[in-house]
Parts: structure tokens; C-alpha cells; sequence
């Protein structure tokens, strides 16, 4: 029973990392229909930036944490600017090939500058961060990712919901003629929300640095990772990305521990087949409001 | 009233994908803090027209070739829309495109888009004053209102933006005649109360002559007359092509050839 | 029988004109030159080097013209045909080394093989549309890839299997050249079967539902029948494809059958051309060609004298030049190669009057 909740709890720590991994990419997604396939290279190039300057320029964290963070904002913005603007009107496939593109180019610079070699973060969570439960431990990484994830969560909860810039992207996702024709900078909207996602994508790349260490390879992995979560909660719905994240920890989790760590990569996937058949958009997607 | 001119269509040319050609030599002219209404049947290139004014033409793949569009004496021909309605021109699109997963106060505050980061309350309150069931359902998703509603809504919406110049592309459509008749009164009464300059685009011909001040008739790409609204009323072709009665008065039949020839000639 | 030229303009009164393979004789005369120069004059002057890099792009041109009946004719996004070709290439070198089938029901069993796999992660086209269809093939895609490596008593695992020699009738395909000769036959007539899938009724149904599924329908056209056969087809390409290469190479791993290679074939009909088959034969040996300049170049780099510490580090950039090349084909001509032929094409035809 122990070593289950154990493993509950290490599964839904994971699966908060996954959630926020899928949220970057949803908000893409809803934005501008693209499935971004350069999303791992994204978290990569946020953990790399965070090391850099926590480690090779021996910064204190929190200005690591400004920096990496302002920096992928930009990044994104950057990259939305650069090579996704002059694809605008051309078919969905070649976008996404784009994104494919841009991938390769990122991974291959980074395998350039840092090799294929893992790296470490210095261990700056404070110790009071590992809880004692009877006889479970929850070590302090996985209290981080909680509480990283639950104050993420609520940061953008409250500027999809509250803040004018958040409903203009909300409102570009719904109807982008009606949009234009308020006078909603849809193109600010699109790079925005490339800056947000690259943003994110950063916060989710240095936990997983935490939790596994830095290794370009690994990383980029997980941006493959996020694509059965988020179709698991449907491709819109950013509760279901939350949703679908928590099921797919816990259930990885689960399966490494009782039966082995190699069937681990695959079950989700298996599961992702299995959901598609019974519910075809998702255990979340939007249930479209058809009126006629 | 002043007598000022606020829109200048000038024989604008519009041509979709650049092959198909929709508008052959449009000219309108709109006054400051007037209602003009803008008559035509199916496919006559009224949306067009609009579009064309409030730079809703490029996400369709179209463009002024020709002519020249100014909104107190700036062009704004081929503009994005971004700048246009930055200058105080707002459409408001055909078929009321809601954001159908926003709340309805949500919907109001997009329209604060044009001057982002500025108070909106005051304005929240001036479309609740004119249409006070809207606020009845301030945290509705919009996706469940009924036509009439969202009419309201989209109309609203557009007030959120302060307009100069509002283009409203059929209010009436689709809408029980009690409720055409509320939203018109209701524009008169924005019209009035706000000195937006209107265009207003009907397939209801009565009702748009009703409140508009002066009026154009669009066949096939182009005008095909125009004059005063009361005079259009007036007109026996218009009475019989868009009002639907005859020069006497009667209801139409269709034994009335000649009606068909005489059209005709407007082609 | 009457020469045809071209006229200028479309002056056809037929639909059988419509539907021919070849506007003009001098067409036929072109491709009959081609496969001529293709079988008799280059296995004789390119060299071993040049036989073996055609060789591939033979290989891969076989299943990038099958994925384009999938993703350019049909609209349905594969992004687990690297797999697929996967599949081809085990199920020939299985039957090949383990019971000892022949080359050539060894390589068709491999393309008949692949086709049921793609048939099953079709099934979900059914009800799925778009982008979830996408994904259900990338769950396909690691599903397999996981098989490959962890079904060790069939797969052989990591090591993989080592194929016999590949005899053809009797004779033993030994060098590049003889291969070279078998895969182009194929190549050819792949092509060509491809060619008339697509000018007759059932390309007319794929493209009917690419364009609009929903209309398709409404015509009349079944479309889950047909995006299945769309899948089976191309899982069959890939497949056959696939056991070529396992003949060919003599030995395979789960290695190559990545995601990767998923991505790779799509780069090779989007930069070819989606929805034109001679595309796909370029944008195939667009991508071999990078690919293999650019080992070339990082191998030449690694043992140039004083590099040699640096060397290392140069090689991912390989991986950097790749995506480059594709982001910028993207941007400046996404039509792909097949538009840039045609542009070069029609100023030969029109020159010196381009207009």
C-alpha cells in the first residue's frame, strides 16, 4: 500500500510537469490551429538558458529565474516573428513541417554547444520543502512541481479570465473574423501566445531539469510526451490538458513500478489508441455550440 | 447635424483571388452623424462593399484594385483592419459571429481591443443603458444567447469600441419583425444619442429606409440608385423591387411582366 | 495515327484526353528517353558510391509516391509511415531468414504485411478527422518502434536480424549494380501503378475527400472505404519499400524505423510537392542527397588536421543544416520542387516569349 501511494504521488507530481508541458502547447494550439512539434526543443532550450546562468555564470536563482524566463519570452516572440509569420495562409501540414524544421535546428544547436552530455542544476530547494507522511516520503522536487504547477496554474487562469490581453486571445481562438473586425491585434495575439507557450515551456523544462537532470536528448523526448495528454483531454481544453497530464503521470508512474520502466514510454500511447476509438475528440475536447 | 463628409467611396474595384470581381466601380459618400442605408438583393456586393471599408477584405483573399476609400480624409484603402479600426470604423459582421466561449461581458470587453488598457466600466454601463437584457446576462456564454440577443450583443460589442463610423451588415436577419423593429429603434437611438455615423446594410428595405437618411440601391457590383431615403421610399421601382408592393400600393403578381423587364434595365 | 503536340490551350473534348498519362507523343518520347539514360547509361558512370546513394533514393522515392497517395491525395496526415516501412522491412527480413521465403514473395509479403499494420491504425479514420488522426498514427508509430525493440524472440531486439543473400530466379544479387537494377524495375513500376491510381476513379474519390470529406459523402463516395484502401495503399508502398531496403542493406535494427524517418519522409513530399508524384521522386532525393552531403561533410570535417577535437561537436549541426533547409524551403517556395519544375519547364517551353 505504501510503495502505491508512493507511487501516486510521484505519478501526480509528474503528471503536474506534463500538464504544464501540454498547457504551452494547447495555448498554441487554440490560437492558431498549429501543432507545434518543436515544443521539447522549447523546454530544452528554457532548461539550458537556466543553467547557464544558475551554473556556468554562477548567478544567484532568482535572477536565473528573470532571466530565463524574460528570455524565453522573447524567444518565443522571436520565433512567432521570424518564421511563423510568413507562413500565414498556407496549408496546416506545411506549418506544422515548419515546426518540424525548427526542431531539428534547435536540437542541433544545442547538441552543438552542450553535446549530448546530462547536466545538473545545484540543489537550491530548501529542505523544508521534503514532506514526511507515516511512512510515505514526498522528496522536495516533487513538492516544488505541485507548488510550481498550482501557482502556474493560477497565474494564467486568472490572466485567460480576467485580463483584457487574455480575453483578446481567447477571443482571436473563438472567431477570428469577429476578431479583425473589433480591431484585435490578431498577429500580437499568434506571437504572444508563442511567447507565453515558449515561456511555459521554460518553467516545465527546469523542473524536469531538477527532477532528471539536463540532457538535450531527454528533453526533447518530452515534447513528444505531451501530445498523448493533450489529445487524451481533448485538443482545446486546457482543464483536460490538466486532466489528461495527472492520468498519464500517474498511470506511467504505476506501470514502471509493477511491471517494468520500458513499458513506460509506450503506455501512453496505447492508451492515447484506446481513448481515440471509444471518444474520438478526447475526454475534454470542445463539444462544439452548433447553432444554425 | 453638420454637413460634414465622413466616408468617401471612390469607384472602388474588388476582386477576389484576383480573379473574381465582385465590385465594378462603387461610389458612396456618408455624412457625418448620418444614416445611410445601403439596398440590394443576394450577391448584389454589399458585404463587399463593407469589407472593403473596414479592411475585412485580406482574410478573404480580396482587394481593392481600383478607387479609393477616405474616412475624414485619410486613405484607407488596403489597410489591415488593425489600423482601420483603430480610426473609429467598426463593422459589425453579418450572421452575429459571437465568441461563442466567452461570457457575454466577456464578448463586451474584446471590443475594447482599439484602445487596449484604457478604462471600459463607463462604457460597460452605456450598453447596458441601451440594451439592459444584456446585462441580465452579463455571465451567459454567448454560445446559448437567442438571435435577438445576440444581435444586441454584437451591436453592443461594437459601441464598446467608441465607432465613428459603424458598418452594421444585416441587423434584421433571421429575426422576428417585433425585434427588427427594437434593434432599429435602438440604432436610431445610438445614432442619435452618440453621433455615430451609420452604414447600414438591409435586405429589410422598409425598415432600414425607415431610420436612414439617405439611401443607395446595389445590382450586381453596382449602384444603381441613390437618393433620399424618404425619396427611395417613394420610388416605384424600389416599391416594387425591394419593398414588395406594386406602384399602387397592391401586393405584387407575378403576372406582372413587365416588373421584370424593367428591372432589367438597371443591370 | 495522328503526332500529338501540345496545343495551346486546353482544347481537350474528351475525358478519355483529360485522363491520358501523356498530353503529347513527345511525352512518351521523353520518358522513353528517360528510362533509357535511368537503365543503360547511369549504372555505368556513376560509380559504386553514386549506384549505392541512388540505390536509396530508389528506395525512398518508392515510399514518399505512397505516402503522397495518403497525405497529398487523400488529406490524411500519417506520421507513422517510418514504422511502416519498419513493418515491410522485418516482416521480408523474418521470412526471409527464419523460414526461408525467396527475395521476391520475401518483399511482397513485406508491402501485403505493411498494409494490414496501416490498415489497423486506419481504422480510427473512421470516426477521427484531422489532427486527432494524426496523432493516432504517431501512437502508431511508437506503439511499433516499442514492438520492434522489446518482441526480441521474433525481432531479434537491438541486434536485429541478418538477411541472407537475396537471390532473384537463381541469381544471386551480389553487387550495388544488380540491386540497382531491381529496385528501379520496381521504382518504375511503382509509379506508374501510382500514376493510374491516381487518374482513375478511385484517385478521383481520394482527392474528392481531401478536398471535402463531408461533400465526398454527400456524392455519394463511401470515404471510410476509401480513406482504408488510401492507407492500405500507402502502408503497401511503405512496407515494400521498407523490404527492399532490409534486402538491400543485408542486415536490419529497430534503429533506422524512428520517428525520424516519419519526419523524413513527410520533409520529402512536402519540399517535392504534396499531391504530385514526380514531387515525390524529388523531394526523395532532395532529402537522400542532404542527408548524405552532410555526413559527408561532418565525416570530412571530423578528419581534417586540427579539427579533430572540434570534430565532435560539428556533427549536430548536421541536424541544425537539415531543419534550416526545410524551414527555408517552406517559407520561400512551399509549393515544393514539383512547382520550381514546372516554372523551369514551361520558361523552356515558352522561351523566348514568357508571356
Amino acid at each position: 500500500m505504501d510503495f502505491f501511494l508512493q507511487l501516486l504521488i510521484q505519478g501526480l507530481s509528474i503528471g503536474c510537469l506534463y500538464a504544464i508541458a501540454a498547457l504551452g502547447f494547447v495555448m498554441i494550439f487554440k490560437s492558431s490551429s498549429i501543432l507545434n512539434f518543436a515544443h521539447g526543443e522549447l523546454l530544452a532550450i528554457g532548461a539550458y538558458i537556466f543553467l547557464v546562468i544558475s551554473v556556468w555564470l554562477n548567478l544567484p536563482i532568482y535572477l536565473a529565474f528573470i532571466v530565463t524566463f524574460v528570455g524565453s519570452f522573447f524567444l518565443g516572440f522571436v520565433i512567432e516573428r521570424l518564421f511563423l509569420r510568413p507562413m500565414i495562409g498556407e496549408a496546416l501540414i506545411e506549418v506544422i513541417m515548419l515546426t518540424v524544421g525548427l526542431a531539428a535546428m534547435f536540437k542541433g544547436l544545442l547538441l552543438f554547444i552542450f553535446s549530448g552530455n546530462t547536466y545538473v542544476y545545484p540543489n537550491f530547494l530548501p529542505a523544508g520543502l521534503t514532506i514526511k507522511i507515516g511512512n510515505i516520503t514526498v522528496s522536495s522536487v516533487y513538492t516544488a512541481t505541485f507548488l510550481a504547477t498550482i501557482i502556474f496554474l493560477i497565474v494564467f487562469g486568472l490572466f485567460f479570465k480576467y485580463s483584457s490581453q487574455g480575453i483578446y486571445m481567447r477571443s482571436v481562438a473563438d472567431s477570428q473574423t469577429a476578431a479583425l473586425s473589433l480591431g484585435v491585434n490578431v498577429r500580437r495575439v499568434f506571437a504572444l501566445s508563442w511567447a507565453i507557450a515558449s515561456l511555459v515551456c521554460a518553467m516545465s523544462g527546469i523542473v524536469l531539469g531538477i527532477l532528471n537532470g539536463i540532457n538535450v536528448h531527454d528533453l526533447s523526448k518530452m515534447g513528444l510526451k505531451v501530445f498523448p495528454v493533450v489529445i487524451l483531454g481533448g485538443l482545446e481544453s486546457i482543464l483536460g490538458a490538466i486532466i489528461g497530464g495527472l492520468i498519464i503521470g500517474v498511470i506511467e508512474t504505476l506501470v514502471s513500478g509493477y511491471f517494468s520502466t520500458s513499458l513506460r514510454d509506450v503506455v501512453a500511447y496505447v492508451i492515447l489508441v484506446i481513448i481515440l476509438m471509444i471518444k474520438p475528440y478526447g475526454l475534454f475536447g470542445l463539444v462544439e455550440i452548433e447553432r444554425v | 447635424m453638420e454637413d460634414k463628409v465622413a466616408l468617401l467611396v471612390n469607384n472602388i474595384s474588388v476582386v477576389y483571388h484576383d480573379v473574381i470581381q465582385v465590385l465594378k466601380g462603387v461610389s458612396l459618400e456618408v455624412k457625418k452623424g448620418e444614416i445611410v442605408s445601403l439596398l440590394g438583393s443576394n450577391g448584389a456586393g454589399k458585404t463587399t462593399t463593407l469589407r472593403a471599408i473596414s479592411g475585412l477584405l485580406k482574410p478573404e483573399n480580396g482587394r481593392v484594385t481600383e478607387g479609393s476609400i477616405t474616412f475624414d480624409g485619410k486613405q484607407i484603402h488596403n489597410e489591415p483592419p488593425e489600423v482601420i479600426t483603430r480610426l473609429g470604423i467598426i463593422q459589425v459582421l453579418e450572421g452575429r459571429v459571437p465568441f461563442k466561449y466567452l461570457t457575454v461581458e466577456e464578448n463586451l470587453r474584446v471590443g475594447t481591443a482599439t484602445r487596449w488598457g484604457k478604462p471600459y466600466k463607463e462604457d460597460l454601463e452605456l450598453v447596458y443603458h441601451y440594451f439592459p437584457r444584456l446585462k441580465e446576462l452579463r455571465n451567459r456564454l454567448a454560445g446559448y444567447l437567442s438571435g435577438g440577443e445576440l444581435q444586441m450583443l454584437v451591436i453592443g460589442r461594437a459601441l464598446m469600441a467608441h465607432p465613428k463610423l459603424l458598418l452594421l451588415d444585416e441587423p434584421s436577419l433571421g429575426l422576428a419583425p417585433f425585434l427588427v423593429k427594437e434593434i432599429f429603434d435602438i440604432v436610431k437611438k445610438i445614432n442619435e444619442e452618440q453621433g455615430t455615423t451609420i452604414v447600414l446594410v438591409e435586405q429589410n428595405a422598409n425598415m432600414a429606409l425607415n431610420i436612414a437618411t439617405y439611401g443607395y440601391v446595389m445590382e450586381n457590383g453596382k449602384i444603381v440608385m441613390e437618393g433620399k431615403a424618404k425619396d427611395l421610399k417613394e420610388n416605384p421601382d424600389v416599391k416594387e423591387f425591394y419593398l414588395g408592393t406594386t406602384a399602387k400600393g397592391t401586393i405584387k403578381s407575378y403576372k406582372d411582366v413587365k416588373a421584370y423587364k424593367r428591372r432589367k434595365r438597371w443591370l | 495515327m495522328k503526332l500529338r503536340l501540345r496545343p495551346c490551350g486546353n482544347y481537350k473534348e474528351k475525358y478519355i484526353e483529360e485522363l491520358a498519362i501523356f498530353e503529347t507523343d513527345f511525352g512518351r518520347l521523353w520518358t522513353l528517353i528517360g528510362l533509357i539514360i535511368l537503365f543503360l547509361v547511369i549504372p555505368f558512370v556513376v560509380g559504386s558510391y553514386g549506384i549505392y546513394i541512388l540505390n536509396h533514393v530508389g528506395i525512398y522515392a518508392i515510399a514518399a509516391v505512397g505516402l503522397n497517395i495518403l497525405i497529398g491525395f487523400t488529406g490524411q496526415i500519417s506520421l507513422g509511415h517510418g514504422a511502416f516501412f519498419g513493418v515491410g522491412a522485418y516482416t521480408a527480413a523474418i521470412l526471409m531468414s527464419k523460414v526461408g521465403f525467396p527475395f521476391i514473395p520475401a518483399v511482397i509479403a513485406g508491402g501485403v504485411v505493411t498494409a494490414f499494420v496501416g490498415l489497423i491504425f486506419g481504422i480510427p479514420s473512421s470516426r477521427l478527422k484531422h489532427l486527432y488522426l494524426t496523432i493516432s498514427t504517431l501512437a502508431g508509430q511508437f506503439i511499433l518502434e516499442y514492438i520492434f525493440v522489446h518482441w526480441k524472440s521474433l525481432t531479434g531486439g537491438t541486434e536485429g536480424i541478418i538477411l541472407p543473400k537475396s537471390t532473384i530466379f537463381g541469381y544471386t544479387l551480389k553487387s550495388d549494380r544488380a540491386f540497382f537494377y531491381v529496385i528501379f524495375v520496381c521504382f518504375v513500376l511503382f509509379l506508374w501503378i501510382a500514376k493510374n491510381i491516381i487518374r482513375t476513379r478511385y484517385g478521383r474519390a481520394f482527392i474528392a475527400i481531401r478536398d471535402n470529406d463531408q461533400a465526398a459523402e454527400g456524392m455519394g463516395i463511401p470515404i471510410f472505404k476509401y480513406k482504408l484502401l488510401s492507407f492500405g495503399i500507402s502502408s503497401f508502398y511503405a512496407g515494400f519499400a521498407g523490404a527492399l531496403w532490409a534486402a538491400y542493406m543485408g542486415s536490419i535494427t529497430p534503429e533506422p524505423f524512428t520517428f525520424i524517418l516519419s519526419l523524413e519522409f513527410i520533409a520529402m513530399i512536402i519540399i517535392g510537392g504534396l499531391g504530385s508524384i514526380t514531387g515525390s521522386v524529388f523531394g526523395a532525393t532532395f532529402i537522400t542527397l542532404i542527408n548524405e552531403m552532410l555526413s559527408q561533410l561532418a565525416a570530412y570535417l571530423m578528419n581534417l588536421k586540427g579539427l579533430a577535437g572540434v570534430a565532435m561537436t560539428i556533427a549536430p549541426l548536421r541536424e541544425f543544416f537539415f531543419g534550416l533547409i526545410i524551414v527555408l524551403f517552406l517559407i520561400f517556395e512551399p509549393r515544393g520542387l514539383a512547382e520550381v519544375w514546372r516554372i523551369v519547364k514551361s520558361s523552356f517551353k515558352l522561351w523566348p516569349f514568357s508571356y
